[in-house]
């Protein structure tokens, strides 16, 4: 019958209407600022760079090596080196970024920035309210910005974090036990023979690169004692530095300049 | 004190000519009851506007506007600031004149259809004995504001929104017209006031409007179809497609002018409504008898207000028609239909009383639908298509 297509639909118009007032399940509506849908694991926009500890800029993983700076395709990152350096997880002394920037207007979330770089130091953010009204300077993120806590890593990928976590940890691992290795070896050594150099011992933090040593077997010795202080490395760190708090509020150029003093102090010493 | 309440809109008006000398008493009241519809409906209409939103999204189990006052009532003052401030866009090659006109001729003939359309009982602008013939004058002048809107934007779009809606209004104008007919050969009256008066008596307590006898019910379900196709609402809307013409032959209006034409459609829903509650369904009257107490605007008014719910759901229900479809609709159901419709009113007119005029005027109005319906709008199925093309 003619029609009778058209009451069935107002039927089912009808029935729409009143549902939605009587059953939460039809009404999918998220009521986005006040209400938000958790985000999934997988979710990803923009880089930040994942920092270990408290203190934001003595933890940061990065440790300036511009790779992606030079994989970054439309070529976002933008990374000035340090003259100085720090002690990284292990208790190595690393460059580290004078500055960081993304341009985030320009950056496409590829995460190719993510998969090159060797020191777990970048990872990708989930947050996505970043409108600003300032077209040019609210979308250049400095390092400060772009600094997030491992513990707000474990936050937003608990999965990843976890599994880079272990990795570092391995990584850490396997160099304290060459570490103890080659410092027994070296022990013995030096009780062999008495008259072998005593710098590595004496200069727990010193560089590889001044050791004197020309042999292979040496140059191994000099890298382990690095890695061997490593765990006491961090602490006289903070502790010389009573200006804790300081750094954190200070601009960049402060900021890159405080940590330079305290490593001076420790290698040459 | 239920009289005084019933009258209370014409007590007060008189009250207030009271005032005035004797020679001044009908300008005065005339510019009085005019502004009162003036500004009424648009006050209804963004009533009507926020409703629609809310409803349609509740149809499609959506929240409708909700940010904007508490459950978004006050989005029509949102809306309104924003069209109020809007920039006013002219076409450079639009012809200037025709193009401002077009809107303001729009929600003028709009308004002039309330004229005649009585609010309640004593509640008429002008009791005219051709009430219904200056109604339909009115509302067809329409289609020349739509035209002129379309024609002056000097806009593809806008021409072939135009022209659609000359062709669907032109069309659905003459079953809007024999579908009013019926009422008049019943009543034997053009006068609105009068076809009020005529339906004007209950019989247990029931009313007898004119939509509860097999000839009117036939005529209101055409003058819906009609009504809907006349004001452009879904899914009459060809002439404002978004989906194929940007906005059809308001395209090249921004600002208050559009506002203006949003206002003048929704205003012609209401007087489309308003004309069709008087005719068919008793116009201010009551539907029970005791319910005779509630004044009589307000029957009008919930009237009113219960088509406008009509069409949102419509609105939320149906998807627009095609071109063809819309002219096969109107010319070989609609128009057959109501044709049919007045001998039938003819026929219930000279059986006299009885079950049998019942009986009868049903059954070939039900026969007809079902003939029609099936024979009529039968889908065509066509073979495959051979093409030929010029060497």
């Amino acid at each position: 019958m003619l029609g009778d297509g058209i009451l069935k639909g107002l039927a089912e118009t009808a029935k729409n209407f009143a549902g939605s007032f009587v059953s939460k399940e039809r009404m999918t509506t998220v009521e986005y600022p006040e209400e938000r849908l958790p985000l999934p694991e997988a979710a990803r926009n923009f880089p930040f760079l994942v920092y270990d500890g408290d203190d934001w800029e003595k933890g940061l993983r990065c440790v300036a090596c511009q790779i992606c700076e030079k994989e970054c395709p439309p070529k976002c990152i933008y990374i000035e080196k340090s003259k100085d350096k720090k002690p990284d997880y292990v208790g190595k002394p690393q460059i580290y970024p004078a500055k960081f920037d993304i341009d985030i207007s320009v950056c496409m979330s590829c995460q190719i920035c993510v998969e090159v770089c060797p020191f777990e130091a970048i990872k990708m953010n989930t947050e996505f309210e970043l409108a600003t009204d300032d077209r040019f300077g609210g979308l250049l993120l400095d390092r400060k910005q772009l600094a997030r806590s491992n513990e707000y890593y474990h936050e937003i990928h608990p999965t990843e974090a976890d599994e880079v976590d272990a990795r570092l940890a391995a990584e850490k691992a396997k160099v304290e036990a060459k570490a103890k290795a080659a410092a027994e070896a070296a022990a013995t050594k030096a009780a062999a023979a008495p008259t072998g150099t005593p710098a590595p011992a004496s200069k727990p933090a010193a560089s590889p690169e001044p050791q004197p040593a020309s042999a292979d077997k040496p140059a191994e010795v000099a890298k382990a004692p690095a890695a061997a202080t490593a765990p006491a490395a961090p602490k006289p760190v903070p502790g010389t530095g009573t200006d804790g708090p300081a750094p954190m509020s200070a601009d960049d150029k402060k900021n890159a300049e405080t940590p330079a003093k305290t490593n001076e102090g420790e290698p040459k010493a | 004190m239920i009289e005084r309440l019933d009258q209370i809109f014409v007590l007060l008006k008189h009250w207030l000519l009271g005032y005035l000398p004797e020679s001044w008493q009908t300008p005065v009241g005339v510019i009085i009851s005019v502004a009162c519809i003036v500004g009424l409906y648009p006050a209804l209409f963004a009533v009507t506007t926020v409703l629609e939103r809310k409803g349609v999204g509740r149809i499609q189990n959506r929240l409708g506007p909700n940010r904007v006052g508490p459950y978004g009532i006050l989005q029509p003052m949102a809306d309104g600031i924003k069209s109020l401030t809007k920039e006013d866009i002219v076409p450079t090659s639009a012809d200037a004149v025709v193009h401002f006109l077009a809107p303001i001729i729009l929600v003028v003939t709009v308004f002039m259809g309330f004229a005649v359309l009585p609010m309640g009982r004593n509640m008429v602008l002008v009791d005219m004995d051709a009430g219904l013939l200056f109604y339909f004058a009115m509302g067809a002048s329409t289609e020349l504001s739509v035209f002129m809107a379309g024609w002056s934007s000097r806009n593809k779009y806008s021409l072939l929104g135009a022209m659609r809606a000359v062709a669907q209004m032109i069309s659905y104008e003459v079953a809007l017209l024999l579908s009013s007919v019926v009422i008049v050969m019943m009543t034997g009256s053009l006068s609105l006031v009068k076809i009020v008066e005529a339906q004007n008596h209950y019989s247990y307590g029931l009313p007898h409007w004119f939509i509860f006898t097999p000839w009117g019910f036939a005529a209101f379900i055409m003058y819906a179809i009609a009504g809907t196709a006349e004001t452009n609402r879904s899914p009459f809307d060809l002439p404002e497609g978004e989906s194929e013409l940007v906005a059809g032959y308001h395209t090249e209006y921004s600002g208050f002018k559009f506002a203006l034409f949003f206002l003048g459609e929704y205003v012609a829903m209401f007087s489309i409504s308003g004309l069709g509650s008087t005719l068919f369904l008793g116009g201010w009257m009551a539907p029970v008898s005791w319910l005779q107490v509630v004044p009589s605007w307000i029957w009008f008014f919930c009237k009113l207000f219960v088509s406008m719910c009509v069409f949102i759901w419509l609105r939320g229900t149906l998807p627009r028609l095609r071109q063809d479809q819309l002219m096969n609709f109107a010319w070989k159901f609609v128009l057959p239909m109501c044709l049919l419709n007045l001998f039938v009113a003819g026929l219930w007119r000279f059986m006299g009383e009885g079950w049998l005029r019942w009986l009868v005027c049903s059954a070939i109005l039900i026969l007809a639908y079902l003939s029609i319906g099936r024979e009529g709008m039968r889908r065509k199925r066509f073979g495959p298509r051979s093409y030929r093309y010029a060497e």
